[in-house]
């Protein structure tokens, strides 16, 4: 028997020069940041602040962070592609080989889905939710901080898979028989499947997290139906997590059965079913649209409200339609697969309810629109990006809808124009959404503004780039193009996919401009402070604290009696008829303690996830216990939190004034 | 006089609609996320028990559900696993009064069924396997070994967990989250009851159907 399992040196694709290029040059930066932080001392700053730390807020921002170099690394993979497809034509074979190129495809898509789409998403729950319903964490801190390494141990192994051995070439869907070993005899499929299975644990703890935070943790007064409209759509996003990812969760053990014990879910013989597969595959898929898309969706809600400096247009409807999407999501998913050989009936019902879910997605953007309509919409980097988005967007959900239709679908499907479908709906409905957020609660996270002008300049660049990378994916799709060409013979084609190699490298000068936007704004921070805690004159709790907020979030849990409280509390204010002020009594609060068990947990998995993908058995061992003594060592472990005095409450309070409190 | 006080501020202060209460207590929490852990784990077994359904005739010419499945033994797992969700109920209720010979009596009786349980289903697994049953057979077989095997895998982590509550009672008495744990617990144990009813149900006494 082998010690190391399946691993020997020809797992180090030494003979690639474009991968061990970049691994090497990956390698030296991040050698180089680890050696500034040592040198600096920050180790221990970064262990106790943030590594160890159950605040919702810095959890947040570290998702936000791996999301954004993880958009970094999706994006490279996806302009190598478009390279790739704008050099291949004709007799050309570009510069990728077809095993490269499958990788890409692959990667491009699980990555961008689940560690840049998720994390930014859930990132930007963590931070905005408990300061918009007004209390002082999440229900589960510590459960938080696992969620997020976990999140992490998927990055790490996924990203692994480039220096070590292989990623999978079955595209991000991994559908059986291919994905099965007789197809796919490499560890590229296991580091998709572990991967994905470990960073799904994190993703479900979070969604149980913010289920049980939105229903049973709000401030005083906060009604349901007084709750900010983003709190809403993270409750719906939540609810879809806790019930789809479960069945990726089953899905993926039935295929690690079948890869490595020798089990028949989904193979040729014995009696598999690999179509059943694919409808597991979106009845998780569908709904996972929709967790994406809904917190956008909220992101939106907020920023049309607050920049028109009006109440949002049909709140009522809003979380109507939001609860609508929620349940039709799950009434969907055989649209992904109308060709499977379904019958008429079957694909005339899924045609019709998919083609049905857009009625309140069309609700929405009518709100959107009469909530700027008649406001004084102020024209900053978040109004922007929403604006762009209901431009796009409704483009996108219009050729949706246009797929919705089995005939049509039948002609399209598994071509680019269904690649410049997805990505129409899901870049403005999601990303564009996340930046948004970004945008607009960046000064409540770090107490000062990011700079506007390399705001506009990215968003310019981000929108003009988009368009054109994929318009014209629609063409060649229409003229027959199908999906994943590592090169293709029909030189037609060949002009409009050098129009797309432009968009791309115009959307690659926009997320130049967001690094830039970061790094003068970092620079400029004393210019752009923002000392009110309110930069944005808003309605909801979370601008009713001081930017950064702090541990405790408010000192006082804030009273929330209507909608947009806090907007309506400073129109008292104002017109003088809030005499009597609240009594400010503090009183001691207690406040989770940070924890290593997160991380530590995170630590084995990774271990136990690099061994499993390469068949070291006794290493799986050794981190499964790992992770189980740590998990027994936080259970008997005496106490949990830590007691805030209430003479520090008054104190930050005093020297972090707030204009209006509430 | 101090009755008529009381109700006055019930009617201002305390009556309150729940939705507006502000945060929930910290036993309300627990017990409510766990539910919604549960939720989610009931709807990764409805995935198992949907691809058991769609297998359950992919016998491959193997043998099939009829061939294989002895009632009587299904019987009696059952019957454990109902009375130790009965004897765990009782525990419940020697917790809610703090009655510590009670919550360990009840322990063990319900560690002792669980245990019982899993004896039956492994030796149930093993008897299946040696008769040439296993799960590399077919897909149908796949299907019933992850789904009955995951139902047991939850029990013995269940058992396990009983184990470390009574040696946290044991070391720490009633302290808040110990009671709490006890409570999720109890939540765990039933939930795996009304898994393996529908497991006695679609998988056995269905499958012994001709």
């Amino acid at each position: 028997m082998n010690l190391l399992g399946k691993l020997t040196w020809d797992a180090i694709p030494l003979h690639e020069p474009i991968i061990v290029g970049t691994v090497a040059s990956v390698g030296v930066v991040i050698l180089a940041a680890f050696a500034r932080v040592t040198v600096k001392g920050y180790w221990p700053y970064l262990w106790r602040e943030w590594i160890t730390s159950v605040d919702h807020k810095r959890i947040g921002i570290m998702y936000i962070v791996l999301a954004l170099l993880m958009l970094v690394r999706g994006f490279a993979d996806g302009i190598m592609m478009r390279t790739q497809q704008a050099v291949a034509a004709g007799g050309a074979q570009g510069y990728l080989p077809p095993e490269h190129f499958d990788q890409i495809f692959s990667a491009h898509g699980t990555i961008m889905i689940f560690f840049v789409a998720m994390p930014l998403v859930i990132g930007l729950m963590n931070f905005a939710v408990p300061l918009q319903l007004g209390v002082r964490d999440v229900a589960f801190p510590t459960m938080n901080s696992a969620s997020l390494w976990l999140t992490a141990t998927g990055i790490l192994l996924i990203n692994a898979s480039l220096a070590i051995g292989e990623f999978a070439k079955t595209g991000w869907v991994a559908y059986p028989p291919l994905s099965e070993l007789q197809f796919s005899p490499g560890v590229g499929v296991d580091y998709y499947l572990w991967s994905l299975q470990i960073s799904g644990i994190g993703t479900l703890l979070s969604g149980v997290n913010f289920v049980t935070t939105i229903l049973k943790m709000r401030a005083p007064g906060m009604s349901y139906m007084r709750m900010p409209v983003f709190c809403w759509t993270a409750l719906a996003s939540n609810l879809l997590i806790v019930a789809a990812f479960p069945v990726l969760t089953a899905l993926f053990a039935m295929l690690l059965l079948d890869r490595y014990l020798g089990f028949h879910f989904f193979t040729l013989d014995g009696g598999g079913n690999a179509m059943m597969y694919v409808n597991l595959f979106w009845v998780w898929g569908h709904p996972e649209v929709y967790i994406l898309v809904l917190p956008a969706f909220g992101i939106y809600s907020e920023v049309s409200a607050t920049f028109s400096e009006k109440t949002l247009f049909g709140y009522r409807s809003m979380v109507g339609a939001t609860l609508a999407i929620c349940v039709l999501s799950y009434t969907v998913w055989l649209h992904h697969f109308f060709t499977m050989g379904a019958s008429a009936g079957v694909n005339a019902f899924f045609g019709i309810t998919s083609m049905i879910i857009g009625v309140p997605t069309g609700v929405k953007v009518f709100n959107w629109l009469f909530t700027m309509y008649g406001g004084r919409v102020r024209f900053t980097v978040p109004v922007l990006w929403t604006i762009g988005f209901m431009v796009t967007f409704v483009f996108g959900g219009l050729t949706g809808v246009l797929l919705a239709l089995p005939a049509v679908d039948w002609q399209v499907h598994n071509s680019v124009f269904l690649v410049a479908h997805f990505h129409h709906v899901i870049v403005p409905g999601v990303l564009f959404g996340a930046i948004a957020g970004y945008n607009y609660w960046f000064p409540k996270a770090f107490g000062f503004k990011l700079d506007e002008r390399w705001g506009k300049a990215a968003f310019w660049c981000w929108f003009i780039g988009f368009h054109l990378a994929f318009m014209p994916l629609y063409v060649t799709g229409l003229m027959g193009m199908t999906r994943r060409l590592q090169h293709y013979d029909v030189v037609a084609w060949q002009p409009w996919l050098l129009v797309a190699e432009a968009g791309a490298i115009i959307v690659m000068a926009g997320i130049i401009c967001q690094v830039v936007q970061l790094v003068v704004s970092i620079r400029h921070r004393e210019q752009l402070r923002d000392t009110t805690g309110d930069p944005w004159n808003g309605r909801t709790p979370e601008w009713a604290t001081a930017s950064p907020p702090p541990a405790w979030n408010f000192a006082i849990l804030p009273r929330v009696d209507e909608i947009d409280a806090f907007w309506a509390k400073k129109q008292r204010v104002l017109a003088q008829q809030d005499l009597p002020r609240r009594q400010r009594r503090y009183q001691p609060i207690e406040v989770p303690k940070n924890s290593p068990a997160g991380f530590v947990t995170a630590f084995f998995a990774v271990i136990t996830g690099f061994a499993l993908i390469w068949h070291i058995w006794w290493m799986a061992g050794v981190g499964l216990l790992g992770a189980t003594v740590t998990w027994l060592a936080f259970m008997f472990r005496a106490q949990d939190e830590v007691e805030i005095p209430a003479e520090q409450l008054g104190r930050f309070d005093r020297t972090h004034p707030v204009e209006v409190s509430l | 006089m101090n009755v008529l006080v009381e109700v006055d501020a019930v009617s201002k202060a305390e009556l309150l609609d729940v939705s507006e209460a502000g945060p929930a207590p910290k036993r309300i929490i627990a017990g409510f996320g766990f539910w919604i852990f549960l939720l989610s784990d009931i709807v990764m077994f409805s995935a198992l028990f949907a691809s058991y359904a769609v297998l359950a005739k992919a016998t491959a010419g193997g043998p099939t559900g009829a061939q294989l499945f002895d009632l009587r033994n299904a019987a009696m797992e059952t019957a454990f696993l109902l009375l130790s969700s009965y004897s765990c109920g009782l525990m419940s209720l020697a917790v809610e009064s703090r009655h510590r010979f009670g919550i360990f009596f009840g322990a063990v009786v319900t560690f002792l069924l669980g245990a019982a349980f899993l004896n039956l289903e492994l030796r149930e697994f093993q008897d299946m396997i040696a008769a040439g049953a296993s799960p590399q057979r077919s897909a149908f077989l796949s299907a019933f070994f992850t789904l009955v095997g995951c139902h047991g895998l939850h029990v013995a982590i269940g058992l396990a967990w009983l184990v470390l509550m009574m040696i946290q009672l044991s070391m720490r008495g009633f302290q808040q989250v110990v009671v709490r744990r006890l409570h999720c617990f109890s939540l765990f144990w039933h939930a795996l009851d009304i898994i393996w009813v529908l497991i006695f149900t679609i998988v056995y006494l269905m499958g012994v159907l001709p």
